[in-house]
């Protein structure tokens, strides 16, 4: 069973918080993404759980052992790296096998396991290969296969799919999804992608600066963000902001409404301003409308909608749709 | 686009790097030479470059007064003897320096290096004592032992570069995977290590093979390496210019010939991490 919990833990290196001070839960089976932007402390946070970083303060409970003080190898936890980390010198089968040859298991039982985890991978033919002969897809599947013949309590993955190019980047975000609904083991997955965390995500935990801004479902935080910085950093493209007699009118410091939640119209509306930048996507289509009032607003439309630079049109926000912050950068609900 | 080189250009290079090359190697070639020819011809002048009579007698009479292959013995069993103990004791260092440093990390390896600017001579009365009192004089784990402390600077350093090239999260990757410290470095970072031992290893040979002062003073007739077959040579009731070079013909050969079949390793040794 893959139950982490974290209490109070903090890092510090030198007179620098990276990670004041975090409580969180992980329950078993949870597919976890923690996202933030670069250096909100994520990757320290997924290292610490690891083992491969000491907490400076706080406890790591692991299926309800305290595993501070453990060494990583003795905490049941496989991870995958962003370089794939395998070893140079080792066939894809000896790689696979590692973890197992370490563990001093049957040299039987070690064929079994090393077979069934390439066929899961689709590795089969590859396995007398060395690395350097495999394509960058086909590496990420053996680091991954690395991972899951020593059957973990769960399942750490930093940044694995950043080195991929676009289109396996897709496909890999899939396949990893597959793999958690086939297995159910507790996967902790850290990104600085808000796409990659929104669609593979049980639970997501945004950071900042080291602490935590808000867990929950991906839906929870896209409908529900408790402050600016994650509705900001949540959605594609990013909420739009507007602060002063505008947001005064809703009782607000800020108001912030999504591109999908303004209405966009050729003769009327709430407000008024000329199409900036039109990025037509096919299904959709990003507008950059300078607003005459309140600045730049973007505004998702469907790709029927002719429209083109200079052109001047309406923009009304959906009110069912419209978010309230005070000053503090705190929703108010 | 590959420079446009005239042939002209390319003749004066390649007659200047001949040179160069040539005025390297013809003391190597003299001697060689040299110990070819009677101890008269030797000191002949004008002296005879190619045409004398070649004898080999120089070499019956060096191995007959002095047992060369006792000599060898010593210096393979002390060159390769300190290299591997050197390596035991440099890997592990190597490692906690690459993978684990502390602040102080470059400290203790700029003092490493400080020890090889001091020079020998200024320890070599406290050296000479402890190495009788402890009765290390003349034995061939004695020079092991000091021919290891000597290069241990030097494999440290070395190997702390080639580690620095390999990346952590691969160890960390193995660490994850249960790998225990010793596993780590043994199934790991060693092999992925092997071609910067290599050149370690040969460089430190050549190194250990070479080194005259310490075995000179520390030895005398039973772990006596070649260095001190060759010293036997000058004396002070005169050179045997002759027997001199035969001895150093006959020292310095396994050694060359260690070093043109593993040259290519030994290069890339002395520029790794140089261009990446």
């Amino acid at each position: 069973m893959g139950s982490i919990t974290l209490k109070n833990v903090s890092k510090v290196f030198g007179a620098h918080a990276v990670i004041p001070s975090i409580d969180l839960d992980i329950n078993d089976g949870e597919f976890v993404v923690f996202v933030g932007p670069s250096g909100c402390g994520k990757s320290t946070l997924l290292r610490l759980i690891a083992g491969l970083e000491d907490v400076s303060d706080g406890a790591i409970v692991i299926d309800g052992k305290n595993a501070t003080e453990l060494p990583p190898a003795k905490r049941g936890l496989s991870m995958v790296f962003q370089s794939y980390a395998l070893y140079p010198h080792m066939s894809v089968r000896a790689n696979i096998a590692f973890p197992l040859k370490m563990a001093g298991e049957d040299k039987a039982v070690i064929d079994k396991k090393v077979a069934d985890a390439a066929r899961v991978l689709n590795l089969t033919d590859y396995l007398d290969r060395k690395p350097r002969q495999l394509s960058g897809g086909q590496r990420q599947r053996v680091a991954i296969g690395r991972a899951i013949v020593r059957q973990p309590e769960a399942f750490l993955f930093d940044e694995p799919l950043s080195n991929l190019d676009a289109a396996l980047r897709v496909n890999m975000r899939l396949e990893i999804s597959q793999l958690h609904q086939q297995l159910k083991t507790t996967m902790i997955y850290v990104t600085h992608d808000q796409v990659e965390a929104m669609t593979m995500a049980d639970k997501i935990v945004v950071l900042n600066r080291g602490r935590i801004e808000q867990v929950g479902s991906p839906l929870d935080l896209y409908h529900r963000p408790d402050n600016l910085f994650v509705a900001g950093f949540i959605g594609s493209p990013k909420m739009n902001f507007i602060s002063g007699s505008q947001a005064a009118g809703h009782q607000a410091h800020t108001i912030g409404i999504r591109p999908e939640h303004l209405v966009l119209s050729k003769d009327h509306g709430t407000w008024q301003g000329t199409v900036g930048v039109a990025e037509h996507l096919g299904s959709d289509t990003f507008l950059h409308v300078n607003a005459d009032a309140i600045g730049t607003l973007t505004a998702r439309v469907s790709g029927d909608f002719a429209v083109t630079h200079g052109d001047r049109v309406f923009l009304t926000p959906d009110p069912q749709r419209l978010h309230k912050f005070d000053e503090k950068g705190l929703a108010i609900r | 686009m590959a420079r446009n080189v005239s042939t002209q250009r390319k003749l004066v290079t390649t007659a200047i790097a001949w040179t160069i090359g040539i005025l390297i190697f013809f003391p190597i070639l003299w001697t060689f030479l040299t110990s070819f020819k009677t101890e008269a011809q030797a000191i002949a002048s004008p002296p005879a470059f190619l045409f004398f009579d070649w004898t080999t007698e120089n070499y019956f009479e060096v191995q007959s007064r002095s047992d060369y292959f006792k000599h060898f013995m010593n210096s393979v069993v002390v060159s390769f003897g300190s290299t591997l103990l050197g390596l035991l004791i440099a890997i592990p260092s190597a490692w906690a320096m690459a993978f684990a440093p502390t602040k102080r990390t470059k400290d203790v390896l700029m003092w490493m290096l400080s020890t090889k600017m001091m020079p020998p001579v200024g320890v070599l009365v406290p050296m000479y004592l402890i190495f009788r009192n402890t009765g290390l004089l003349d034995t061939r784990s004695g020079l092991v032992m000091v021919l290891t402390l000597i290069n241990l600077p030097i494999i440290i350093w070395m190997l702390y570069t080639y580690f620095k090239e390999i990346p952590g999260e691969i160890l960390e990757a193995a660490r994850m995977d249960g790998a225990s410290l010793a596993k780590e470095i043994i199934y790991v970072l060693t092999p992925m290590a092997i071609p910067g031992i290599a050149s370690t290893l040969l460089l430190n040979i050549i190194l250990a093979w070479n080194e005259a002062f310490w075995t000179l003073n520390l030895s005398a007739a039973k772990a006596a390496p070649l260095t001190a077959f060759i010293a036997s040579y000058s004396s002070p009731e005169g050179l045997f210019y002759a027997k001199l070079s035969a001895a150093s013909t006959m020292a310095i050969a396994p050694i060359l010939i260690l070093g043109w079949f593993s040259q290519k390793q030994l290069v890339r040794g002395l520029t790794f991490g140089a261009v990446k």
